[in-house]
C-alpha cells in the first residue's frame, strides 16, 4: 500500500468557501409567505407534539403569514431560546417535518425549519431581546457548561429573576453549536451571535476556562449558590478495541470537528486523499461530508449494521451520499495496517446479524486509508462528580424535573440519562430544569 | 362534439365566452388578441359622449390575495374609455369587419337624456356592431355623475332609458345590471318593462380592498386618499350566482335572457351561471389574472363534460339547475344526513375537530385509536351542518350521507322518506294545516 498521504490546500482558495456554505440558505420574505400558506394551522398539531421543545409551530407559522415575523419568533424563543440554532441543525425530517400532515397527505411536509429559522433571523437582525427579567429574587444559581442546556436553563432563571453563573470549560461558549455541529449547518459565526442573544437578557455571567474538578467542584458549587444545573456535555470518547488504534493517522472526529469549526483559514486543515469514517451516526456524517469537502478523494463510512440501523437519519445519509460520500453496511473494523508508525489501512470484517447478536463472518477485506477517524460515539465522564451523584447508564440520573439525587443539583442535555443527545433535546432539558430551579428557589 | 355555438338575443358567437366590457376590450389592439385566442364575443368597453373622461394616473387596482398571492378578488376606479368616441368606433367597425363571426356588443353610458341616448345610438349603429349593452352597473366615478349604477339602482331610469334605446335602434339591447342594490328582480323587471331584449349581471360591488397601515389611507391610494371602487373576481361569484338565479325565478322576469357575469375563471364557473339561466358569460377578471389564453381551457373543460355527459348543444343547458333552486321554506326537514369521515384519506390535521367542537355541535371526537390521532364524527350529535367538510383540506375525505331508514340518534326521531317542509311544520306559528 501507498505512503499515506495527508495534506491541507487540496482545493483551490475558493473552492472552501463554497463547499462551507450554508446547507439550507434563508427562506426570502417571499418564499416564506408561500410556504407558510401550505400550514393547515391544525388543532393540537402533531408537528408541535412532535417537537421536544413543544414550538407552538401553527401559531408561528400563521403569524409569519400575516407580516408579523417578529411576533413569530417571539413565540419560538418563548419555548425554545435558542430557536435559531434549532432551525438550522434540528433533524427536522425525524421530528416536527415528519409528523407534518403534509407529509401524510402529498409527501411534502411545510418546511418548517427554514420558517422558523426566517422568523428567528428576522428578530435577531432586528436586535430585540423579546423577554424582559423579573424583580431580582436575590438567588444565585451556577449552571456548570454554556451548551445549549445550560444557555436555556439560564436564560429561563434569568427571566424568573435570579442571578446566574456559567461555568464553562472552553474558551468560547455554545457547547457543541460552537464546536461540534457540521460547519456548513452554522455558518456567519451563528453560535456565537446567538450566545450574545441570550445573555442580553441580562444576570447572566459567564466564566470561561472553568473545569469542573479542576477550578470549580461540585461541592463548592452547592455551598456557593443556591442551586446547580450540570451541562457540561459529554467529555469522553469510545475506544475502538482495534489493534494499532493509537497509530498516526487515527483521529477522534469529534476533536478534529472542533478544530474544524475554530480554523480561521480551512485551507490549513490536513486531510487525507483516502478517508475512512468508523461509525453511524450524525457525527460519522459530518466528519464524512465534511472531510469530502475538504478536498478528500474518496470517503467511505464504515457501519456495522444496515441503513435502517444507523442512527444519523435518511436525509443525513442521502445529504453524504449526494456528496460524494460512500456507505458501507455490516462492516467492522478489524486492525489498522500500519507502515512506518503511520495509518495506511484498515482491515475489515464483513458482520451479519445471528439471533439478535451482531457477529463478524470471518471473511475480512482490506481498505486503503491515509486517515481514519473515529466517531462511534461519545461518553461521559463522571470523575469530577466524586461518586457525589446517582448515574443511570454512564450518565446522571435525572427525574421528569431534570432533578439529579442531590436536592439543590439538576442537569440536562448529553450528560444526563435518557436523553436524545440533540440540540433541542438539551434546550428542553434547561428549560424545565430552570422552571424546578424556580419552583425550587420560590418556595 | 358538442356544439359550443350560442345564439344569445339574435347576437351570435362561436362560444358563450365573452369579454366583459373592461380593460381588456378598451382598443382594437386587445380585441383583436382576444379573438386570436378564441373568445366568443366582447362586450367593448364602456364608450361616453365627447369631451372623453379622464383616469387617475395613480393605482387604479386594489386587490385581495390568498398567501401565496393568489388574486381571489380584484377592484378598480378605472372610469369608462377615456379615448375619444370616433376613435372606439373607427376600431369597433373595423374588428367587426374583420372578426364576422364573433359577437361584438358595444357597451354604452351617456347622460338620462333621450337625445343624447338616441344620438349615440346612432353613430355606434354605424359599426355593424351586434347589439348595445347599457351600464347602469359602473359604482364608483360616473355615478357621482348620475350615471352609471346611480341610474341602475332606480328601476324607473332603467325602464325609461331601456324604452329611449329600443325606441332609436334596430340592435338588440342588453342592460347591465348593479348589484348595489337590495333586491335585483326590481331593476330586471323594469328592464323588461323597458323592453330590453336581456339583462347581464352582476357590475361590480362597491368596496374599500384595504387600508393601507402606514399611511391610513384606502388602497388603492392616490397621493394619500382613496375611494370605494368595484369589486370582482373569484370573490363575487356566489354573489354573482344567487342575483342571476333570483332573476331566472322571478315570475315577472323568468325566460328572459341573461348574460352571467361575476368572477367566472374557469368552465365549471361558467358552466354554472349556464345552468342558472345564463345565455352566455363574460369573463373579465380571470383574463386580467392569466391572459386571454385561459378562454381555451374554458372551452376545452365545456366540451370534454358536454360529451361526457352527453349534451350536443348550449340550450339543453341553459337554465337546468334553475328548478332546483327554491326558498328556504320549501326545504325537505325530513331529509337526514350524517358526516362520515374517511379513515383512508383523513391526514389528522383535526381541522374538522376544532372547528366542530368551538363553532358547532361537537359532532366530532378526538380520541387517539392504536396510539394514533383518530378524529370520527359522533352521529347522535351531528346535524350535517357541512363545516367539517368545508374545512377539510382533502378533497372527499368528508362527506355526508344520506340516512334513509331507521332512527335518527340524535332526535330519536324515526326516518321519515316523505317530504315535509316548513310550511306544514308544527313549530311553524303560520303553518297551513293540511285540510282534513
Amino acid at each position: 500500500m501507498a505512503h499515506p498521504d495527508i495534506a491541507g490546500r487540496r482545493l483551490p482558495k475558493a473552492a472552501y468557501a463554497e463547499n462551507f456554505a450554508d446547507l439550507h440558505p434563508p427562506l426570502s420574505p417571499h418564499e416564506a409567505l408561500v410556504e407558510s400558506d401550505r400550514c393547515y394551522f391544525c388543532y393540537e398539531a402533531p408537528c408541535q407534539q412532535a417537537c421536544p421543545t413543544s414550538i407552538d409551530i401553527p401559531l408561528f407559522i400563521r403569524q409569519i403569514g400575516a407580516g408579523n415575523p417578529n411576533g413569530a419568533a417571539e413565540t419560538i424563543f418563548e419555548q425554545n431560546i435558542l430557536g435559531g440554532m434549532c432551525a438550522r441543525v434540528c433533524p427536522t425530517e425525524t421530528l416536527c417535518e415528519e409528523a407534518c400532515v403534509r407529509e401524510t397527505a402529498e409527501g411534502k411536509p411545510v418546511k418548517i425549519g427554514l420558517l422558523q429559522r426566517y422568523a428567528t433571523d428576522a428578530l435577531m437582525r432586528a436586535g430585540r431581546q423579546p423577554f424582559q427579567r423579573a424583580p431580582a429574587t436575590g438567588k444565585k444559581v451556577a449552571v456548570v457548561g454554556a451548551g445549549p442546556a445550560g444557555l436555556a436553563c439560564a436564560h429561563r432563571l434569568s427571566l424568573h429573576g435570579h442571578d446566574v453563573t456559567i461555568f464553562e470549560a472552553r474558551k468560547k461558549s455554545g457547547g457543541l453549536n460552537e464546536y461540534g455541529i457540521a460547519a456548513y449547518k452554522s455558518v456567519d459565526d451563528f453560535a456565537q451571535a446567538e450566545v450574545d442573544f441570550v445573555l442580553a437578557i441580562g444576570g447572566i455571567k459567564i466564566e470561561n476556562g472553568k473545569v469542573l474538578g479542576k477550578a470549580i467542584t461540585l461541592e463548592r458549587l452547592r455551598q456557593d449558590y443556591d442551586a446547580v444545573f450540570l451541562g457540561m456535555g459529554l467529555q469522553g470518547v469510545n475506544a475502538l478495541n482495534t489493534r494499532h488504534e493509537d497509530t498516526d493517522g487515527v483521529e477522534d472526529a469529534v476533536d478534529y470537528i472542533a478544530e474544524l469549526r475554530q480554523a480561521k483559514d480551512l485551507g490549513k486543515l490536513k486531510v487525507g486523499r483516502h478517508v475512512l469514517v468508523i461509525g453511524g451516526g450524525m457525527t460519522a456524517i459530518d466528519i464524512a461530508v465534511q472531510s469530502k469537502l475538504l478536498g478528500a478523494e474518496d470517503v467511505t463510512i464504515l457501519y456495522r449494521r444496515g441503513a435502517e440501523q444507523m442512527k444519523a437519519s435518511d436525509f443525513e445519509q442521502e445529504l453524504a451520499q449526494t456528496k460524494g460520500v460512500k456507505i458501507k453496511h455490516w462492516v467492522m473494523p478489524k486492525k489498522v495496517l500500519t507502515k512506518d508508525g503511520k495509518a495506511i489501512g484498515l482491515e475489515c470484517e464483513y458482520t451479519a446479524e445471528k439471533k439478535g447478536r451482531l457477529e463478524g463472518t470471518g471473511e475480512t477485506f482490506k481498505l486503503k486509508a491515509d486517515m481514519i477517524f473515529k466517531a462511534i460515539g461519545q461518553t461521559f465522564v463522571p470523575k469530577p462528580m466524586q461518586d457525589a451523584i446517582v448515574l443511570d447508564g454512564g450518565r446522571i440520573k435525572i427525574d421528569a424535573s431534570r432533578r439529579t439525587s442531590l436536592p439543590d443539583v439538576w442537569a440536562g442535555g448529553d450528560c444526563a440519562a435518557g436523553g436524545q443527545d440533540l440540540t433541542v433535546a438539551a434546550v428542553d432539558d434547561g428549560r424545565r430544569a430552570a422552571e424546578s430551579i424556580h419552583t425550587f428557589l420560590s418556595a | 362534439m358538442a356544439d359550443l355555438r350560442s345564439n344569445f338575443v339574435g347576437i351570435k358567437s362561436p362560444n358563450p365566452f365573452w369579454l366583459a366590457s373592461a380593460p381588456p376590450t378598451d382598443k382594437e389592439y386587445n380585441v383583436v388578441r382576444a379573438f386570436k385566442a378564441g373568445w366568443g364575443g366582447v362586450v367593448w368597453k364602456t364608450l361616453g359622449e365627447d369631451p372623453h373622461v379622464v383616469n387617475v394616473n395613480g393605482p387604479r387596482y386594489g386587490a385581495i390575495h390568498s398567501g401565496d398571492r393568489r388574486l381571489l378578488g380584484l377592484n378598480n376606479i378605472e372610469l369608462i374609455t377615456d379615448r375619444p368616441l370616433q376613435t372606439n368606433l373607427d376600431e369597433i367597425k373595423r374588428v367587426k369587419r374583420d372578426w364576422p363571426d364573433r359577437a361584438m356588443v358595444v357597451s354604452l353610458m351617456v347622460p338620462c337624456e333621450e337625445p343624447n341616448w338616441a344620438a349615440i345610438l346612432k353613430r355606434v349603429e354605424e359599426t355593424d356592431c351586434d347589439g348595445v349593452e347599457l351600464n347602469f352597473g359602473c359604482p364608483h366615478g360616473m355615478s357621482e355623475r348620475g350615471m352609471g349604477s346611480a341610474v341602475g339602482q332606480v328601476p324607473e331610469y332603467i325602464e325609461m332609458v331601456a324604452r329611449w334605446c329600443k325606441a332609436n335602434t334596430r340592435m338588440p339591447v342588453i342592460v347591465k345590471l348593479t348589484p348595489n342594490i337590495t333586491d335585483v328582480r326590481k331593476p330586471a323587471r323594469a328592464a323588461r318593462q323597458g323592453g330590453a331584449d336581456a339583462v347581464s349581471l352582476i357590475n361590480t360591488i362597491n368596496s374599500i380592498m384595504s387600508i393601507n397601515l402606514d399611511n391610513f389611507a384606502p388602497e388603492p391610494t392616490i397621493d394619500g386618499k382613496g375611494t370605494h371602487g368595484g369589486y370582482c373576481g373569484p370573490a363575487v361569484k356566489p354573489i354573482a350566482l344567487s342575483m342571476v338565479s333570483e332573476i331566472a325565478r322571478d315570475a315577472e322576469t323568468k325566460g328572459m335572457p341573461i348574460s352571467g357575469i361575476g368572477g367566472i375563471t374557469n368552465w365549471r364557473d361558467a358552466l354554472e351561471f349556464i345552468l342558472l339561466g345564463s345565455g352566455t358569460v363574460q369573463v373579465c377578471t380571470a383574463a386580467m389574472t392569466y391572459g386571454f389564453k385561459i378562454v381555451q381551457e374554458m372551452t376545452s373543460g365545456l366540451e370534454q363534460w358536454m360529451d361526457e355527459r352527453g349534451y350536443s348543444r348550449l340550450d339543453e343547458l341553459v337554465g337546468k339547475a334553475v328548478p332546483n333552486v327554491t326558498d328556504w321554506q320549501y326545504l325537505n326537514l325530513n331529509y337526514i344526513a350524517k358526516a362520515h369521515i374517511d379513515q383512508d384519506k383523513c391526514i389528522q390535521c383535526g381541522r374538522c375537530y376544532a372547528a366542530c367542537e368551538d363553532t358547532s355541535h361537537q359532532a366530532i371526537s378526538n380520541q387517539p385509536k392504536n396510539g394514533k390521532r383518530h378524529f370520527e364524527v359522533i352521529d347522535a350529535e351531528c346535524v350535517a351542518c357541512n363545516l367539517c367538510i368545508e374545512v377539510c383540506p382533502v378533497e372527499t375525505c368528508i362527506t355526508m350521507v344520506q340516512m334513509t331508514e331507521g332512527t335518527d340518534p340524535r332526535t330519536g326521531r324515526k326516518i321519515d322518506p316523505n317530504y315535509a317542509n316548513w310550511t306544514t311544520h308544527p313549530n311553524n306559528p303560520a303553518a297551513k294545516i293540511a285540510a282534513e
